[in-house]
């Protein structure tokens, strides 16, 4: 029996002792010493959530498939074991081995969201790891950042040992065999750190200064050293289908949130929705071959025993082969009691059929993003949905017994006028119209339309990077002025509105377009008490706007404030192959409301051709 | 195992028998599950050796054969000991019949105060010479004594050297089911306060090592393990 890192009598009292024992079906057991190379992989949030992320699943796959290498995996302790672990000074620990991370080569920490960042040090802190990079003697592992959060590394920059830009997939064995051949030859830290600097998109903050101008905008960022590169590379994978996936992934005991096999079917977005991060970030679109994705489902369903597969991507609907892959899975495991749950498709008659298949249409609802009310703010987002779209997909759906829709906006978009925060109400009232118009012994009782506005946060690398960024006091007029319009109209009945919180808005648009300077407010923030930030009954804006103070960062200046064409922003010096000249091109479409084609339906020469491959090279004919 | 509690153990069998391909049965509707039934649940802090479950199944492998395919998908620590048919209808039903369940509790030295540790054996004699124990029952309302001992029928110390190294050992058999249902833990409490002494959270370790049906006729009580009421399948 392998010895547990907690004892029993506290694993009884906590909340889900499950959370911290490991063991699953499928977790990964090996020697620690006979490994050469110990890589602890975290995800700072709670395990439900962690353990339903499919890129750590991948990662955790695939550097075990190295027989030198052992990744095990660390979550966030919740909050009741936080303080247990303080006060009875427990260090944080791996779930296979039970160990300590601090023993490991590696920490990898997986940045997904900015509201986790206060969790990056308390996972630091109860390993019992300086939480500044400066700090780190040749005990401590390296500390590695990755993810989309990843592509603005600045804020948190004092942290972290080096980032990774870019899918997991391309440069992690180079960093090991590196790690691996200077460990052995006796090399620093630091020399390591060095070295890895050299290897296409990594990162090393600490080799890199910055200066600023007297108005507070970059003046200069560089290397601080010659062979050091000025610019970091994205890494993309550009053989989708060749590489590595994981047949076998990790089987919580506990429900976690994706508690199902994850079947990502393809990679980026041909869209070009403007807000949109994701959709610039994992260009060029590629597609997985329909082969490999069937082999995979038999697979997975196999060595999990899971009841349900989810298709995973950005805008499902514009895999090529969908319908084919849709058909296999429902014939193929439909009658074996496997649900097929379908995020993100655009609703149609294809859709609409295939949902019919899948699920109980009176329980389920429809869920439609237009993102803006009017169309000519869905221009200025370049959100390729029209009115017309929506109005007859849901007129569909009500035809075939939905009755149900969820309707998803954004608030405080670019030039956002008042009217256009109107229509979201307004294009409500119309699908509920629309429902009504089906005659009385033909609909299922009343419809249930819910609204759902979250504030708009500008992120790097989206044409709206530059943009200013409304007030708290700015959303949640809006936010006033949509619920007073709802209450106006016909179908008020038919349509309940929730918004998003505003103060958490604002924080995530600070630490996504944040420099350097940001990092001694989050540090500042996390002294004062701020962990969970993402989750709101752990939620304090008060240790946040207290630590601003006390730091004398200026809120203001990274979220109210458009900034020119020229400013060096804190990201420029990472390419994701999409370049700045497209982005800005962009911006200035959106201010004349001029829609940009997708990829397939015509090039707009984004840049991230220069990856050779995926839509960039399908066949325009 | 132990920190898995009863809703996500009956999960993990689930994910399990589709990982080994048991040919089981669905209920019918939209969301179909498993026909699938715990004899009796476990709480969480609880390992056992006697946990005993019923599926229904559309033909049977041999028993070996499940058991071989069932342990070839379990995680350490949950093994498959038997597999056996049992009667169809009412007689087949393991959570119905369910009787009684032996336990073994462990009090790991220093637990106990000196002279319980000693007088261990005279002292539990005294205790099932009561002629009711009587607890205090707390629900969320109210508060309300009950007698407990018709519902231990067995309750005694190991001898020492068998328990030495780890502490006291205690064997016990009690109620279990829809009926009359008596947890360890309950009667381990009512013991140290005998004693009067009060046992710190978490402290006992315990262990269900067989769960019974009774098959005796009204009032005559005749314990017979689950595992009897099934036959090997060849």
């Amino acid at each position: 029996m392998r010895k547990l890192a907690l004892s029993d009598e506290i694993l009884l009292k906590i909340e889900k002792p499950a959370r911290y024992i490991g063991n699953e079906v499928n977790s990964v057991n090996k020697d620690v010493n006979k490994v050469d190379v110990r890589f602890a992989m975290c995800f700072p949030d709670v395990y439900e959530i962690g353990m339903s992320h499919l890129g750590i699943q991948i990662l955790y796959d695939m550097l075990n498939q190295r027989e030198d290498t052992y990744c095990e995996r660390v979550y966030s302790p919740w909050i009741d074991l936080d303080k247990i672990m303080r006060e009875e000074k427990i260090p944080l620990f791996t779930l296979e081995s039970q160990r300590p991370v601090k023993e490991c080569d590696f920490l990898g920490i997986t940045l997904q969201y900015e509201m986790c960042y206060t969790n990056i040090l308390q996972v630091l802190e109860l390993s019992l790891i300086p939480l500044l990079a400066a700090d780190r003697d040749e005990d401590c592992p390296v500390v590695i950042g990755g993810g989309p959060c990843a592509y603005n590394p600045e804020p948190l920059a004092d942290f972290f040992d080096l980032f990774y830009i870019g899918e997991g997939e391309t440069s992690y064995f180079a960093l090991l065999d590196l790690y691996k051949e200077m460990k052995e030859a006796g090399r620093t830290r630091r020399e390591f750190l060095e070295a890895a600097a050299g290897i296409p998109g990594i990162y090393v903050p600490s080799l890199y200064h910055v200066t600023y101008n007297e108005d507070g905008t970059i003046k200069e960022f560089a290397p601080n050293k010659e062979g050091i590169p000025a610019t970091v590379e994205k890494q993309v994978v550009m053989n989708v289908t060749d590489t590595y996936y994981p047949s076998a992934p990790v089987v919580p005991y506990i429900k976690v949130t994706q508690d199902r096999v994850v079947l990502e079917i393809q990679r980026g977005c041909i869209r070009g929705c403007r807000f949109c991060q994701a959709g610039m970030l994992y260009r060029p679109t590629r597609e997985r071959d329909i082969d490999m994705l069937k082999k995979y489902a038999y697979e997975m369903l196999k060595n999990t025993g899971h009841e349900e597969i989810s298709l995973s991507s950005l805008s499902s609907s514009d895999y090529s082969k969908l319908e084919e892959l849709v058909t296999y899975l429902i014939d193929e495991f439909g009658q074996k009691g496997v649900n097929i749950s379908l995020p993100s498709l655009r609703i149609d008659a294809f859709s609409l059929d295939v949902m019919s298949k899948v699920q109980d249409v009176r329980k389920s609802s429809l869920t439609f993003a237009p993102e803006a009310g009017s169309q000519r703010m869905r221009n200025v987002i370049n959100k390729g949905l029209t009115e017309e779209d929506i109005l007859s997909g849901a007129f569909q759906a009500f035809k075939g017994g939905w009755n149900k829709v969820k309707l998803y906006f954004m608030l405080g978009l670019p030039g956002e006028t008042e009217e256009d925060i109107r229509d979201i109400a307004r294009l409500a009232d119309k699908i509920a119209r629309s429902y009504y118009e089906i005659p009385k012994e033909e609909r299922n009782g009343k419809c249930q339309i819910t609204v759902s506005t979250s504030f708009f946060v500008p992120k790097p690398f989206t044409p709206f990077q530059w943009v200013r960024m409304n007030t708290m006091e700015e959303f949640l007029e809006k936010a006033r002025i949509v619920n007073r319009e709802v209450k106006d109209q016909l179908n008020r009945k038919s349509i309940k509105y929730n918004w998003h919180e505003a103060e958490v808005t604002i924080l995530e648009g600070l630490l996504a377009r944040g420099d350097r300077r940001v990092g001694k407010a989050i540090l500042k923030a996390y002294e004062n008490g701020a962990l969970y930030d993402a989750w709101s009954e752990t939620f304090h804006f008060e240790y946040w706007t207290s630590a601003f103070e006390e730091t004398g960062v200026d809120l203001a200046f990274y979220t109210d404030r458009e900034r020119s064409a020229d400013e060096i922003l804190p990201w420029d010096f990472i390419s994701i192959g999409v370049t700045k000249q497209f982005l800005l091109r962009e911006w200035e479409r959106s201010k004349s409301e001029e829609v940009t084609k997708n990829c397939r339906a015509g090039c707009s020469g984004c840049g991230a051709a220069v990856y050779k491959g995926g839509v960039c090279l399908e066949d325009k004919n | 195992m132990k920190f898995i509690g009863h809703l996500d153990i009956m999960r993990y069998f689930q994910k399990a028998i589709r990982r080994a391909d048991i040919d089981i049965v669905y209920s019918e509707g939209f969301s179909p599950h498993m026909i699938m039934s715990f004899a009796a649940p476990l709480g969480v802090g609880l390992t056992s050796n006697g946990e005993y479950m019923d599926i229904e199944v559309k033909g049977s492998l041999s028993s070996r054969e499940a058991i071989a395919r069932l342990n070839a998908v379990m995680a350490d620590g949950i093994e498959i000991l038997s597999w056996r048919q049992v009667p169809e209808g009412k007689a087949g039903k393991a959570m119905s019949l369910v009787a009684a369940a032996d336990y073994t509790v462990t009090v790991p030295r220093g637990i106990f105060p000196e002279n319980m540790e000693k007088d261990a054996s005279e002292m539990l004699e005294s205790f099932m010479g009561q002629k009711e124990i009587t607890i205090i029952k707390k629900s969320k309302k109210s508060e309300k004594e009950a007698d407990i001992k018709p519902m231990i029928y067995r309750f005694e110390l190991l001898p020492e050297d068998k328990g030495r190294e780890e502490g006291l050992q205690f064997k016990m058999q009690l109620a279990t089911g829809s009926s009359a249902n008596l947890k360890p833990e309950l009667v381990m409490e009512a013991f140290a306060a005998f004693a009067r002494f009060e046992l710190p959270p978490f402290a006992i370790r315990v262990n269900r090592d067989e769960v019974y049906a009774d098959t005796g006729a009204e009032g005559c009580r005749n314990l017979v393990s689950l595992e009897e009421l099934g036959d090997e399948v060849g």
